[in-house]
């Protein structure tokens, strides 16, 4: 029995089974003939249709490169336009003796040297049918004397085409960035984001700043002609025309006249300044200085300039509100002071006698006060209006390192801001871990004592510390700092806010918070460290003063400024907001080897809050509007 | 013929299907003639293909003198291997091209997915051929998870192309195990129905392509341009098509991936309706062959990876030239044998070994 039932099963499944293969097999003649039909359409029926489009006539397909976006300041002012102008180019390949091609050339129209090296760059980035502009921007008259002579010249044309500019140049280079000619290695990216044919037109990419970070939006969408092209690839005429869409506009949350003045009150100094709106995270002013001139890359920078800008001792390309890293100094001590408060490591009551150093207990090694015999006794009050560094040694020996670490790590001390373009450092905010990590070293107690004072191995960027300021300036709500306002789509006109800029909200005992807050008003009044900063404002200043050493004083040596090198002065900071009590802006100045905070960074904040708050204009500006406005 | 050369003949012919070996050389030989075409003349491109040709034809004839019960061994080792080298890529792969297909193993770049095209049906032959004696709905759903894991892997990478072909070698296997008619139905209605959850899934490219399709003029720089240019092509071939040599999209640098897989509208521009009906015949020829070595196979796993092969065979025909022709969307699958490129060609020649192996044992066979 089980073996005839054995044999049924077998025959049964091969039955099954070639039933199953000749029904595949019908569906594949199905398909086939499917295919058949397909090709009797497209080749009988449609024939004389392609006939036309493929032998009489070639379709080409010429995309038009959209306009990209304008990039404006909070209040309408155009950071970054495009302008049309002629360009004289020259597609490599069609041109037989470059050399010789382009003498020739300049005897029709100037030619600099600068020209010259910048094509040769281009050359050496490009593809041989490319076409690239050897001069651009020329003048009515120059194309008319090229348009009569151009017979001389195959492979070389004028062509229209926009331009970027930077309407404020080196002003808003720090955060606006440039854009530069499309290179291979830009190309790998559009091509590996799958938007090669979006880029037909394209030849210039965002490479920094916000032209970088934006530049899916910036961009906009290509259009294209469908042309009929002879056999000789010339265009007969046009089928059909997708316009091209524009790249949105980009609305920054900057304030270019505020910017103007902060940076003009650097005078001769270097430095970053970072003001940020604290109830939004706005970023209201960016500056870095010196800066260099966003223009310049746009064409691909010639050869000079380049050397210049970069072996330049001032460091220009550095872009210090984003990327220095700098010790914060005294700074760092209202974010100490609540660390203390919030962990209970001392109350605001609690003092300390201060001789003039603080020591740990068995140890020789004096970590000294700026105040030569110390400050006598000092509660939490007082240590930040004289800004005293005993308190703080003392202080950051009874938290320790790691309690550190972690209370200051949420004021964004060694983390990135998260803002909204690239590049940025994210500082260091030290703990045990890190130096082994690091170092392969364990954390000494004595490694914890300067960090009280943001020194040792501390180290914020601009940003950092004007992002701190604005936590503290709006009593622990943190906003993530960003640049970009609005964007309006170019097509349908929607405006889009940038997403909601709220962080966190921190846990700090709000009477804490006040006690730091009213010492650091103090600062700015009589007896404060930055008094100066404070003379008849007619809002009240919470600041706090920075210094921070560039270069390591022996023990038992002293500083002394007008004995030390420029370079290696120390570096002046200054963190404010105001008006104190509902703060409309949080700002952190840092000047490179300024000296002291109070004198050198404080002033240059105070005249950025004088106009943001009152529309004030520093002095040397007030003349200068005057004589530039018109007559009337 | 002295004995000497006879037997070396015999050797190696012993396991070689004539039928196929024919078919396989007069397309092989076609898709050299296109090539040359497509590649501007350019010899240099022949002279590798020919290399690639060749290297293909040894595997082919090394596999189909491995007979079918010792190439089953091989069935869960390559299977668990190639999974585990699409995890890695997952993990860790290079993207190029915007798709993360390639794994460094510091010597050289592989490409794991194409391993599995003959893995896939490898394993799943493997475990149905184990459970013969009773199979029930539990080895459908393991099999069909077998067969899911590397082919959501595959179209994450994403490889849509590559996904689509294992997938249907895959179903092609369970198809021809006996999974019941009404269970397919049901897949079939629940696939139908399950589209839109698909469609979300989908890569913004992968739905740009899809939508070009309905409306190629949609888009004619991008994702459009491929089809429309390509269909430009196959319809001004016309009848008699345009001679060889003479197909003036191809040589005017209009197609994409012309020696690839666009050399179909290549072909089909120079050599017309005449010649794709040619190439449809020869293409059905080898089918069909493969259908009736399927049918005699002795053993379950020969028979349905002969039938796995075939089939698959077929969608390789089916969906390059439907692509080409404007019916499909555009995802990469070569033409067999005709497209220029040495992996597409050791796949192919390799199931034609295995083909043949199935074919010249079954007479050892003892059931």
């Amino acid at each position: 029995m089980m073996r005839k039932v054995e044999i049924r099963d077998h025959r049964r499944e091969m039955y099954s089974f070639r039933l199953r293969l000749s029904a595949s097999a019908g569906f594949i003649l199905f398909f086939f003939f499917l295919l058949v039909a397909r090709f009797i359409y497209l080749q009988i029926i449609q024939h004389e249709h392609f006939q036309t489009l493929a032998e009489n006539n070639r379709i080409s397909i010429i995309p038009i490169a959209p306009n990209r976006g304008l990039i404006l300041d909070r209040n309408g002012v155009v950071l970054a336009r495009n302008y049309s102008a002629y360009t004289l180019e020259i597609t490599p390949s069609k041109v037989k003796n470059l050399n010789r091609t382009i003498d020739a050339l300049s005897k029709y129209i100037e030619i600099a040297p600068a020209d010259r090296k910048r094509f040769k760059r281009l050359l050496e980035e490009s593809h041989d049918f490319e076409s690239l502009p050897i001069r651009t921007r020329l003048s009515d008259e120059e194309v008319a004397r090229f348009a009569v002579n151009s017979f001389r010249f195959p492979g070389i044309e004028i062509n229209a085409r926009l331009f970027r500019q930077y309407t404020e140049g080196e002003l808003i280079s720090p955060f606006i960035g440039y854009i530069g000619r499309i290179n291979d290695n830009d190309l790998e990216k559009i091509d590996s984001a799958g938007d090669t044919s979006n880029y037909k037109g394209t030849d210039y990419i965002g490479k920094m700043g916000i032209e970088q970070s934006f530049e899916k939006k910036l961009h906009g969408t290509t259009g294209f002609d469908q042309v009929e092209v002879d056999s000789s690839g010339r265009a007969v005429r046009t089928l059909s025309r997708a316009s091209p869409t524009s790249g949105d506009t980009i609305t920054l949350t900057i304030d270019s006249k505020l910017q103007e003045i902060a940076k003009s009150a650097f005078g001769d100094y270097r430095g970053a300044l970072i003001a940020i709106d604290p109830n939004n995270g706005e970023i209201l002013a960016f500056v870095s200085k010196p800066g260099f001139d966003p223009n310049l890359f746009v064409e691909g920078i010639d050869s000079q300039s380049w050397q210049d800008l970069n072996n330049s001792p001032d460091k220009p390309l550095v872009n210090r509100a984003l990327r220095g890293e700098y010790p914060p100094g005294s700074t760092f001590k209202p974010f100490m002071a609540l660390a203390g408060l919030q962990l209970k490591a001392r109350s605001p009551q609690d003092t300390i006698s201060d001789p003039g150093y603080f020591a740990l207990p068995g140890k020789t090694h004096h970590y000294r006060d700026w105040k030569p015999g110390g400050h006598g006794t000092v509660d939490l009050h007082k240590s930040i209006v004289v800004s005293c560094d005993t308190y703080y040694y003392g202080l950051a020996n009874l938290l320790g390192i790691d309690k550190i670490h972690d209370f200051l790590g949420q004021f964004g001390f060694g983390k990135k801001t998260g803002i909204d373009i690239g590049g940025e450092l994210s500082g260091n905010l030290p703990s045990a871990q890190w130096k082994q990590k690091r170092y392969k070293q364990p954390w000494y107690a004595g490694d914890t004592i300067p960090v009280g004072i943001g020194q040792g191995y501390d180290l914020t960027t601009p940003l950092q510390l004007a992002f701190a300021t604005a936590i503290l300036a709006s009593n622990g709500t943190a906003y993530r700092p960003h640049l970009i306002g609005t964007i309006r789509d170019s097509k349908t006109g929607k405006i889009e806010k940038s997403p909601s800029p709220f962080l966190y909200k921190l846990d700090i005992d709000p009477e804490y918070m006040a006690d730091v807050r009213s010492a650091m008003i103090d600062v700015t009044k009589p007896g404060g460290t930055a008094a100066t900063v404070g003379t008849g404002a007619p809002y009240e200043i919470a600041g706090k003063t920075g210094t921070a050493q560039v270069i390591a004083i022996k023990q038992g040596e002293k500083y002394v400024a007008s004995r030390i090198q420029e370079r290696y002065r120390d570096h002046a900071l200054f963190i404010a907001y105001a008006p104190a009590d509902h703060p409309k802006i949080a700002l952190a100045v840092l000047v490179e080897n300024g000296g002291h905070g109070g004198s050198t960074a404080g002033p240059i904040a105070r005249q950025v809050m004088d106009y943001y708050l009152l529309k004030k204009l520093p002095k040397n500006m007030v003349t200068q509007e005057k004589t530039d406005a018109p007559a009337d | 013929m002295p004995p000497l050369t006879r037997r070396l003949f015999r050797m190696l012919s012993l396991h070689i299907d004539g039928f196929l070996l024919a078919c396989a050389t007069i397309l092989i030989l076609v898709g050299l003639a296109v090539l040359y075409s497509a590649a501007d003349q350019n010899a240099a491109k022949v002279v590798s293909q020919i290399i690639n040709i060749t290297i293909a034809c040894i595997v082919m004839w090394t596999i189909a003198n491995i007979p079918p019960h010792q190439l089953l061994r091989f069935a869960l080792p390559l299977y668990v291997a190639g999974l585990l080298l699409l995890i890695g890529v997952a993990l860790f792969g290079e993207i190029s091209n915007g798709a993360r297909r390639w794994l460094n193993i510091g010597i050289t770049r592989i490409q794991p997915s194409e391993l599995m095209k003959i893995a896939v049906p490898l394993m799943l032959a493997w475990y149905f051929d184990r459970h013969e004696a009773m199979l029930s709905l539990k080895n459908y759903a393991f099999a069909a998870l077998f067969l899911l894991v590397p082919v959501l892997l595959i179209a994450r990478q994403p490889d849509l192309g590559t996904a689509i072909l294992i997938a249907s070698s895959g179903f092609f296997v369970i198809l021809l195990a006996g999974l019941d008619w009404k269970i397919l139905l049901g897949l079939f209605v629940s696939g139908l129905a399950s589209l839109p959850v698909l469609w979300s899934v989908l890569h913004d490219y992968q739905k740009q392509r899809l939508l070009t399709l309905i409306d190629p003029s949609q888009d004619p720089l991008g994702a459009g341009y491929h089809t429309i240019q390509s269909m430009i092509a196959v319809g001004s071939g016309g009848i008699a098509g345009k001679g060889w040599l003479h197909g003036t999209q191809a040589h005017l640098d209009f197609l994409p991936e012309h020696t690839t897989d666009f050399i179909f509208a290549v072909f089909s521009e120079e050599f017309g309706l005449i010649g794709n009906f040619f190439l449809l015949i020869m293409y059905s020829l080898v089918i069909g062959r493969g259908i009736s070595i399927a049918a005699e196979a002795p053993t379950l796993f020969s028979r349905l990876m002969a039938g796995s092969i075939t089939l698959t065979f077929f969608t390789y025909c089916f969906v390059n030239m439907g692509m080409v022709s404007g019916i499909l969307p555009v995802v990469g699958v070569p033409l067999p044998l005709i497209s220029y490129g040495g992996t597409s060609m050791v796949t192919m020649l390799l199931g034609f070994g295995i083909l043949m192996s199935i074919h010249t044992h079954k007479k050892l066979v003892k059931t």
